[in-house]
């Protein structure tokens, strides 16, 4: 396996070390790679690291609504970013606002992948009539925006988590669908591809185990710059009121739902669970540009 | 040229009919629109009434023929909540909208070629590294966040610019739009700023690509050789060349430009044809959804077919090739 | 003939982060008004850099960083960017060489020739410029120069590209022509055409001519002097004839060898043994020293110093006493 990948200048001969020393050539890399682990590990255990449950009724007060970052109540609790117009802790929020943005864009993502890989390859190995149509029905879907297309797709089926993450693959998947068959088209017609077609093993095995390994790295990056289009795309929809139901607040429902008291003063509710987006987005995509940067033998400097 | 132009042309007609067909399944049967057009106090014989009347007793096929033959008379329907033609309605907001998406593309454009090419002739200054970091940013931020950072700070904090609406309008040269009255102006720079920040970064990166590519190019060195100015070489011979994939991708993002102008348009509460799909998806106005995206795919498929026109009049490597 | 071009000592130097790369190293050379030089080495040995260095055209991170460039008497790596810019295509022209690539493809011919007109002297009106422009597209043989002026470069075959090169080159009419491999992307007998062509026209307009090539060969036939260059440096240069009759430095011996048709039919072909040394790390002592079959130890110490010979050759080797002659 290993031998294998090294041969195809995808993953460099001694693995991850040396992957490791490449992706560290980039400061901002490294840092940004930081930042997303730390969001991640906060997204994961919410309920443990935020100061309080924001949607445990017991545990919000109305008299605490909308106070500004920094304030306390008379309990002596500080709510370092503010409350919204709820009373709600905006940083316990926030943390748990995390965990559904994340969760919602890693799920879609996984899916777009697993179903954008199986026809990019299949269309790849197989070509044919197969082959044209499905790249046809990619070509055309990419050349229409992604918020149209969920816009469309939510316009038909209604708001809710799971639409929303249909919505979410469907956008998703022809970006997956191109950028496997790309790669495996080139794969293909390597030798050993024919080797393990003279040993006559089955055409699912020869896809998963011989050509999807040697497609992962451009997979692995169309994922990362995806998975941080997902969660933008996600809270748009959110904000508009299309995405997620109230019940799931993500990211962009806690900015839709402050963005009211924005012109009374009341910064803090739209503005704080923004900046936790954007460091998501941000860091995801930066992690996504050394990635692309490492994998594309072109760019090598 | 001409058979290069009418060959384009059909095949931009057959995607409209392939996606018209599209539409109409996606959004006239997925779902039963009965339960949306009809009271639910109404009785049974009222029902049959509106089935009848809408075609909805009929084949498939033929509903769609039927809705295609509308369509060609410019009729796509009623829409329940304004009561008046879908289309009507569209065209009316349109204006607003494509004074939005212009005026952002003009921004995208003359902002961002000058800074991509300064960041591609000197990829390691200290202003490179600051227009590239920003773009990344500009990449990265969801519109309607920054459209809401843009309202806090110009029209909220220093209440220099309205945040919501459109301003006055004037008549020129046959042009009804807000650029040409300063009211009109100072309503359409925050929403407009907003909805060219993304486009502007990818002009940016484009801009930068072509210029890092081009300016190593045997041509330019040539034309050192020749001994022309650094400022021709830039004008005439880089940016010609850059130009080529500039233009190809904004004409065929400007189509993204009027669909991500849903966003800007309802956080700045723009009234064009953006807001009033949103609100649409909303009151489940199925009429108003369909004509919608017929006008937007309408629009894609002619904003492709410009492309590809202009496209083959800037490379004449192109040109050539089309004739024959 | 007093000498149009006088490099002395030149040293450009390229400053990468792995070190100092010294591409050219101490060239010393002069063309005289109207003479064809042939400047001859493998790839790497500095001469297209040479030639860059003329034309003030020499990319980050190389510059020069010793010697001078005397055109007329005016020491061209003194001049400013502004000064310099006059200088090139107007009395100092370039030749590059491929021709697909040189020419930029969205433009048409009459903008790539009328622009090197109108730059160098914008009193010329746009129908002078257009007149001039024809007229040298007719002197290079190209047929029907009015209706070639509006076409686009990718409607000309290589070597018609390479005439336009030429003809743009011609166009100010320059006193020198530095002509880089101007024939190594051309088919065989577009080569000899070009090739001709070129010598003629220098001769009609008494332009000198830098040819720099790797091709021994090419320029043995329209070279009044030769020059063969070796890791950044000169090893031998004099005149046509003698060089080629009997080279005295063994690395033109051994580029002699290596031509196709020197030798006798059946007989192997010659070849140099061994690689061009990094220009990073160059050995202390003649830089020819892994190659040559004369070497001795005063090679592998010192490097040798130029040396005239009687029939006016200079030539960097140990085994040539002073005012020797083969």
């Amino acid at each position: 396996m290993a031998g294998k990948t090294a041969t195809s200048g995808v993953v460099p001969a001694s693995g991850w070390q040396k992957f490791w020393s490449d992706f560290s050539e980039s400061p901002t890399a490294v840092g940004a790679l930081f930042v997303f682990l730390v969001v991640l590990f906060i997204a994961i255990f919410a309920p443990i690291v935020s100061p309080t449950n924001p949607y445990d009724l017991a545990s919000v007060d109305i008299m605490n609504s909308r106070l500004e970052p920094g304030s306390q109540d008379f309990e002596g609790n500080v709510f370092w970013l503010g409350t919204d117009g709820a009373g709600r802790d905006m940083l316990s929020a926030i943390f748990y606002g995390l965990r559904v943005s994340l969760g919602v864009g890693a799920l879609s993502g996984v899916v777009a992948l697993i179903i954008g890989a199986a026809v990019g390859l299949s269309a790849a190995y197989f070509g044919g009539r197969f082959e044209t149509l499905a790249m046809r029905i990619v070509d055309i879907q990419l050349s229409f925006p992604s918020i149209l297309m969920a816009l469309v797709i939510l316009a038909v089926f209604g708001k809710g988590v799971e639409k929303t993450i249909i919505a979410l693959v469907l956008v998703q998947w022809a970006y997956y669908a191109r950028a496997a068959r790309a790669s495996a088209l080139v794969e293909k017609n390597k030798e050993y591809v024919e080797a393990a077609q003279c040993l006559a093993l089955g055409d699912r095995r020869i896809i998963l185990h011989h050509i999807m390994p040697n497609c992962l790295a451009p997979l692995i990056v169309v994922g990362t710059l995806q998975t941080a289009h997902a969660i933008s795309l996600e809270a748009t929809l959110s904000f508009l009121g299309l995405g997620l139901p109230i019940t799931e607040p993500s990211l962009g429902l806690l900015i839709g739902n402050g963005f009211e008291f924005m012109y009374s003063g009341d910064y803090w509710i739209s503005i704080f669970p923004g900046v936790a987006l954007l460091i998501t987005i941000v860091s995801i995509n930066l992690v996504g540009d050394q990635l692309r940067d490492i994998f594309n033998p072109r760019l090598q400097r | 040229m001409t058979a290069f132009i009418l060959r384009r042309s059909l095949q931009s007609i057959i995607v409209l009919l392939v996606m018209s067909l599209i539409v109409f399944v996606g959004v006239n049967l997925v779902g039963d629109p009965v339960d949306m057009l009809i009271n639910p106090e109404a009785d049974q014989f009222e029902i049959d009434r509106v089935i009848r009347e809408l075609g909805l007793d009929r084949p498939v096929a033929e509903q769609y023929w039927y809705f295609m033959i509308n369509a060609f008379q410019g009729d796509l329907g009623r829409s329940f909540v304004f009561g008046e033609p879908a289309l009507k309605l569209i065209i009316q907001r349109m204006p607003a909208t494509m004074e939005l998406a212009l005026f952002s593309l003009f921004i995208a454009i003359s902002f961002g070629i000058p800074l991509g090419v300064y960041a591609g002739l000197k990829p390691t200054s200290k202003i490179s590294r600051t227009i590239m970091a920003s773009s990344i940013l500009g990449f990265s931020m969801p519109t309607f966040w920054v459209g809401i950072i843009l309202i806090m700070f110009f029209s909220v904090n220093l209440g220099w610019l309205p945040s919501t609406g459109r301003g006055d309008v004037a008549t020129y040269f046959g042009i009804t739009s807000s650029i040409f009255t300063l009211d009109g102006l100072s309503h359409l720079f925050l929403p407009a700023f907003n909805l060219a920040l993304f486009k502007l970064s990818s002009v940016i990166r484009l801009a930068r690509a072509g210029t890092r590519e081009v300016i190593l190019q045997d041509y330019i060195k040539f034309a050192r050789a020749k001994g022309l100015g650094e400022g021709r070489i830039i004008r005439v011979h880089l940016l010609k060349n850059i130009m080529i994939p500039i233009v190809t991708v904004i004409g065929l993002e400007f189509g993204s430009l009027i669909a991500f102008s849903t966003v800007t348009e309802t956080v700045f509460a723009w009234p064009g044809m953006g807001k009033l799909i949103i609100d649409a998806i909303y009151n489940l106005d199925r009429p108003i959804v369909v004509a919608y995206l017929m006008i937007i795919v309408l629009i894609f498929v002619t904003l492709n077919l410009i492309v590809d026109i202009m496209y083959s009049f800037l490379d004449p490597r192109v040109r050539i090739k089309g004739v024959s | 003939m007093d000498p149009i071009l006088q490099i002395k000592d030149l040293q450009t130097h390229f400053f990468t982060k792995a070190g100092v790369l010294k591409a050219v190293d101490g060239v010393s050379l002069e063309i005289g008004a109207g003479e064809i030089v042939g400047l001859v080495g493998e790839s790497g040995s500095g001469k297209s850099i040479t030639g860059f260095s003329i034309m003030g055209l020499v990319d980050a991170p190389g510059r020069i960083v010793g010697g001078q460039i005397l055109f007329k008497g005016q020491d061209l790596a003194k001049l400013s960017p502004a000064e310099m810019q006059a200088y090139r295509g107007n009395r100092i022209a370039m030749i590059f060489q491929d021709p697909m690539m040189t020419l930029n493809p969205v433009l048409r011919i009459e903008t790539q020739m009328v622009e090197t007109i109108l730059s160098h002297d914008s009193s010329v009106s746009k129908i002078d410029a257009h007149a001039r422009a024809r007229d040298a597209l007719g002197l290079v043989g190209i047929s029907s120069p009015d209706e070639r002026l509006r076409a686009y470069p990718h409607q000309f075959s290589g070597g018609m590209r390479q005439r336009v090169s030429i003809a743009i080159a011609m166009l100010n009419r320059p006193d020198l022509i530095i002509a880089d491999e101007p024939t190594t992307a051309l088919d065989v007998t577009i080569q000899g055409q070009v090739i001709h062509e070129m010598q003629r026209l220098c001769q009609e307009t008494k332009t000198a001519l830098l040819w720099i090539t790797h091709d021994l060969a090419v320029v043995a036939g329209i070279a009044e002097r030769i020059c063969v260059m070796y890791a950044g440096r000169v090893v031998e240069q004099g005149p046509n004839a003698n060089v080629i009759a009997a080279p005295m430095h063994p690395y033109t011996t051994g580029l002699l060898g290596s031509v196709p048709g020197q030798n006798r039919r059946g007989q192997p072909l010659q070849q140099i043994e061994g690689m061009v040394p990094s220009l990073m790390n160059l050995p202390t002592g003649c830089a020819f020293q892994n190659r040559c079959n004369l070497v001795s130890d005063i090679c592998t110490s010192t490097n040798p110093d130029a040396i005239s010979t009687k029939d006016g050759r200079l030539v960097r080797c140990h085994n040539i006493a002073a005012g020797d002659s083969a």
